[in-house]
């Protein structure tokens, strides 16, 4: 099994290898994708919940006199992630229009962003951690510098800087964290970093928790770093905005659930007035800067913003209610998402704008398309029997159970599901319904590949939305009770 | 069959329904309408089988999450007298309204959309009356919700439909906002959120009363959403604009009644708070008031029904403020359920007889071309009416009485409101049913369908018969009391004054009226401008709001404050000379000598 787990690694990669050489990119890429997914679901079940703790593990020793190996491994919330991976690769390779230029390089991204990805949620060892992740981000900007639409060079440009810039600080926040080990234990080891914590072996400083925080934050789209995500999402190809907003972006969180939950348990609550108010930031502000977006990729991009705020709310109740809420909601945004960047991209590619003063009336020449879309919105508004809802509710309960200092947060954080109800049903009614235009009356319904891409995005999204069990058992796995 | 057994399955099958219409029928218009009435007269047999069987107890069924002693959001069914009544109610309006759409949607398109929606809303009312607790009322809640929000689009191609629909899910929104922090504060405050466990709980609240209050307040917000109580009720109108069939069922007999079944629910709870029952009673006799003045200047057909629905919903809640009994607003849900879906069914007839003009002032004369219509609209009219020996009467008057004896406001904001009632409605029937025709389509207009008359008839019976002291005891002696309080002999006169001058009043200004309302007032033509006022708090303050912070995100925070530290930081190095060539690949080699920088970085630590 633990061959099964660098098998998912190694199969993007590959694949890509194969298509370097001459393979058709299109269908070695995804024939990796849905093995990949298979290895992710026989790993997601054939993990063992009664022993729970890091399974499938392989090590290989790099500088051990540093403390430094590769280790890879995985319990339940890596597992969750993994899923969450494979799924979005698949259906993001099976949505990807014929590309005109560079075809094999289109692929081999794809395939790199979802092999870092993958690889960054099963590494044990930080540094292993962050580089995976550092593989998967180049991709993303490369292809938005290269196939994007619109102000393509500007939004990669912005998303190069705020990212490297994030990814420069967590950078900083690590070996921070590295160095306060006293000397001669030091090690990178996640394992080992929770037990010397637990034991308060060592006592990192809370300003490498704020570092940390910053550094995760900007990747995750934390406010007020979060200006370089709609921009990018808007500009980036579909499969591009689905991978990087579907489960790229979720590092920024795992990294916090992995390093700063555990480690930093003091310095996160004493620090927690400064998240609340991000979170709030994130919420009520972001959720107003969407409301009065008048485009669709435009608002998909700051609703996904507006919604990391829901999960830092549930890092920040600091216990295992609102975690496990974030880590469900974690789960679910990144299908609900990307099924909504993969309909905004059948929609551009139909219609050539995304514009609301252009659009309307589409559910008539596009019937299926928009019951896809009724669906995608209402999981993102968070009704029950999406899995979405599950995440909220949990947050919230999380939240009061915290204490009076989430008084404030969780009222902002309830009257913000109105607010994604604004946007959402507007964008819905805006494009689908009323009178059509009769320049769009002609439109072709949604294509077969893509329909299932979406589909394939939607059931598990309702499967855990109505059993939340399945999600929440996996994930416990990896949180102190 | 054990009777959990039943309770199950009588919550699932309509969902079950659903699923298929979505997934497997959705081509064929008998298949998807025939799974739907099916699964609607399953659930009649068991909600029928449940409420004879006397079944009590909790059903439990699964855990919807689990975190073991912590936390958990059991999903179990609740069986006692409550929400035994209420399941009768639902399950037998239901398939009734289900097969009456047979004749009333048969020309429609979407039909499978609108089946699918009918079963799913089914679903999740049955949902809302069997829960055990807050949270799995909740979602329930939102599922009626978007029910209702799809059956109102029904028609979305039209803007006022479309908007319509939006319109009802974003107001519900707002109330489920007071109802979810409502839930969350008994939780925080009692450890609990099911039924049992909170109505229990008033000694925890005793020394902090305050806080109960708040806490009943905020899931009051979720009836004054759901039953478009003052000052949500904008939305109840404008959901007229879905098929008629569904402003039956869900927007006058059902749904909408699911507020005062919450407040039912909580009630031992709810009136153990003077303050929180002072602000229901209050908000629903302003509401009984307000839309009665209201529907007196309605010219469309389903307009006035809807106003008068709002008014109901107003007695029903002012009746659950009372603190008196959780019966007495439940027995005029009971009673009005049936009147109001017979009234709503009947314009559905009169509306398809009329080829869809729903003008009041196109109509005339129609009570010799549409006799049965017109003799079950009768039934339904005069119970609404609160007429003797009608369903209504009962029902309303024992609510009039009670808040005598317990809030003088209220009972003279519901003693105008009861006089309100028979004026609008002898207007609407004078006006549709009397005089000549005004319209090229009232003189042609016909009797609908026998598919569609015999749910009239139907319903007509416990129109009639639904308040009399004999079904009351049947359905709510083991709900809770409903003594007859005891009033003055004046005031069981101006209950009947009320009704008489109503009547009198409507009948010597409409008997024999024009092609136009004689009386016209601006002020309740455009609903007390409540509608223009949300309009503009939504497009100035809020909009005003969204359009600020967006240029603050564009210019501040994007421009300035992480553009300019990123260029500050940025300079340091020499990356930035990198990014200015604008070629991604010096982006690619930077990110890659990154983590060889890394590398070397902790090589040479010691």
């Amino acid at each position: 099994m633990s061959l099964l787990l660098i098998l998912t690694i190694l199969l993007p990669l590959a694949a890509s290898l194969l298509i370097m050489v001459g393979a058709d990119p299109r269908r070695t890429a995804f024939g990796a994708a849905v093995a990949n997914l298979g290895a992710a679901i026989v790993l997601f079940f054939g993990y063992d919940q009664i022993a729970g703790g890091w399974q499938f593990l392989s090590e290989w020793k790099i500088l051990p006199k540093l403390g430094i190996n590769m280790t890879l491994g995985a319990d339940g919330l890596t597992l969750t992630m993994i899923l969450l991976a494979t799924l979005v690769t698949v259906s993001a390779l099976w949505v990807a229009p014929k590309v005109e230029k560079h075809e094999g390089l289109y692929y081999v991204s794809l395939l790199f962003i979802s092999a870092g990805v993958i690889g960054a949620f099963a590494s044990i060892d930080v540094l292993f951690l962050y580089s995976f992740h550092e593989l998967a981000l180049i991709p993303t900007f490369l292809m938005i510098g290269i196939w994007g639409s619109g102000d393509r060079q500007a939004a990669a440009w912005k998303a190069t800087i705020y990212l490297g810039l994030g990814s420069f600080i967590l950078l900083i926040g690590l070996i921070a964290l590295y160095l306060s080990i006293p000397a001669g234990h030091r090690t990178l080891d996640l394992r080992e970093l929770n037990q010397m914590a637990a034991t308060g072996a060592f006592h990192p400083s809370a300003w490498i928790y704020l570092i940390l925080l910053v550094g995760f934050g900007s990747l995750v789209s934390l406010f007020p770093f979060h200006s370089w995500a709609p921009p990018a999402y808007a500009c980036a190809p579909a499969p591009a905005a689905m991978l990087h907003a579907g489960v790229l972006k979720k590092f920024g969180l795992y990294g916090l659930i992995r390093i700063a939950l555990p480690i930093f348990p003091e310095a996160m609550h004493e620090l927690n007035g400064l998240l609340l108010l991000l979170v709030v930031g994130n919420i009520l502000y972001i959720g107003y800067v969407t409301v009065s977006q008048k485009r669709l990729d435009w608002t998909v991009g700051y609703s996904s913003v507006m919604h990391m705020g829901y999960i830092f709310m549930g890092l920040a109740a600091l216990n295992i209610i609102g975690v496990s809420g974030a880590a469900i909601l974690m789960f679910a945004h990144g299908l609900s998402v990307a099924a909504a960047f993969a309909l905004c991209g059948e929609i551009r590619s139909r219609t050539g704008t995304l514009d609301y003063a252009e659009l309307g009336g589409l559910a008539k020449a596009t019937p299926v398309l928009g019951l896809l879309f009724g669906f995608v919105a209402m999981a993102s508004v968070g009704l029950p029997g999406f899995a979405n809802f599950a995440g909220e509710v949990l947050v919230f309960f999380g939240s009061v159970a915290y204490g009076p200092a989430m008084i404030i947060p969780v009222v902002v954080g309830v009257w913000g599901v109105v607010i994604s109800a604004i946007y959402m049903l507007r964008a819905y009614r805006n494009i689908f319904w009323g009178p059509i235009a009769q320049r769009w009356e002609g439109l072709v319904d949604i294509g077969s590949g893509a329909k299932w891409s979406v589909i394939l995005l939607l059931v598990p999204l309702m499967i855990a939305g109505f059993y939340p069990q399945i999600i929440l058992k996996m994930v416990g796995t990896a949180l102190p009770r | 069959m054990h009777l959990s057994t039943i309770a199950w399955i009588t919550l699932t099958v309509p969902l079950v329904a659903a699923a298929l219409i979505l997934l497997v029928t959705r081509t064929s218009k008998p298949f998807a309408a025939t799974l739907a009435i099916l699964s609607a007269l399953i659930t009649a047999v068991g909600g029928w089988t449940l409420f004879f069987s006397g079944a009590e107890g909790v059903y439990q069924g699964f855990n919807w999450v689990d975190f073991g002693q912590l936390f958990s959001i059991p999903f179990a069914l609740a069986l006692d007298p409550l929400s035994r009544t209420m399941l009768v109610v639902v399950t037998t309006i239901a398939p009734i309204v289900f097969i009456y759409s047979l004749g009333y949607m048969k020309e429609e398109e979407g039909y499978w959309r609108y089946f699918a929606g009918l079963a799913l809303f089914l679903f999740s009312m049955l949902g809302i009356v069997l829960a055990d607790n807050l949270v799995m009322m909740f979602i329930f809640w939102e599922l009626v919700g978007v029910s209702s929000y799809i059956l109102i689009g029904h028609y979305f191609r039209k803007e006022s439909a479309a908007d319509a629909a939006k319109q009802a899910f974003l107001v519900n929104r707002i109330g489920d906002f007071g109802f979810m922090l409502g839930i969350l504060l008994f939780w925080v405050s009692t450890g609990t959120f099911t039924f049992g466990g909170i109505n229990e709980s008033a000694e925890v609240f005793v020394k902090n009363p305050t806080l109960l209050g708040v806490a009943c307040v905020l899931i009051f917000c979720g009836t004054v959403g759901k039953s478009a109580q003052f000052p949500l009720h904008v939305w109840l109108p404008n959901s007229m604009e879905g098929p008629t069939p569904v402003s039956s069922l869900l927007h006058a007999a059902t749904m909408v009644a699911a507020g005062v079944y919450l407040l039912a629910r909580i009630f031992p709870i709810l009136s153990s708070s003077p303050g929180a029952c002072e602000v229901v009673a209050v908000t629903g006799a302003i509401t009984a008031l307000g839309a009665g003045i209201l529907a007196t200047q309605q010219d469309d057909i389903k307009g006035i029904l809807a106003y008068s629905t709002i008014s109901q919903l107003g007695y029903m809640v002012a009746g659950a403020g009372l603190a008196v009994s959780a019966a007495l607003p439940m027995f005029h849900l009971f009673t009005h359920a049936f009147f109001k879906c017979l009234l709503f069914l009947t314009a559905g007839s009169v509306i398809l007889g009329m080829h869809h003009e729903q003008n009041i002032w196109q109509m005339g004369g129609l009570k010799n071309k549409m006799p049965i219509t017109f003799l079950t609209y009768c039934c339904g009219m005069l119970a609404l009416s609160g007429c003797y020996f009608f369903s209504g009467h009962y029902s309303k008057d024992l609510i009039m009485a009670c808040s005598w004896e317990h809030h003088r406001v209220v009972f003279w904001l519901l003693v105008i409101a009861a006089g309100l009632t028979p004026f609008y409605m002898t207007r609407q029937a004078l006006v549709v049913f009397f005089g000549k025709p005004r319209s090229e389509h009232a003189k042609k207009a016909h009797e609908s369908p026998s598919v569609m008359t015999i749910p009239l008839v139907l319903l007509a019976i416990p129109a009639v018969f639904a308040g009399y002291p004999f079904v009351e005891h049947f359905f709510f002696h083991e709900v809770g009391t409903l003594a007859e309080p005891h009033v003055p002999h004046w005031v069981e006169l101006v209950f009947g004054a009320a009704f008489f001058i109503g009547i009198g009043a409507a009948a010597l200004i409409y008997r024999n009226v024009g092609d136009k309302d004689p009386i016209r007032i601006p002020l309740l033509e455009n609903r007390f401008y409540i509608d223009d006022f949300y309009f503009w708090i939504v497009r100035v303050i809020q909009g005003g709001i969204a359009r600020i912070f967006s240029f603050i995100d564009r210019w501040f925070i994007d421009g300035i404050l992480v553009r300019g530290s990123a260029t500050v930081v940025w300079t340091v190095g020499f990356a930035l000379r990198f990014l200015q060539v604008g070629n991604l690949q010096a982006y690619a080699f930077f990110f890659g000598a990154g983590v060889v920088g890394v590398i070397y970085l902790l090589l040479t630590v010691k």
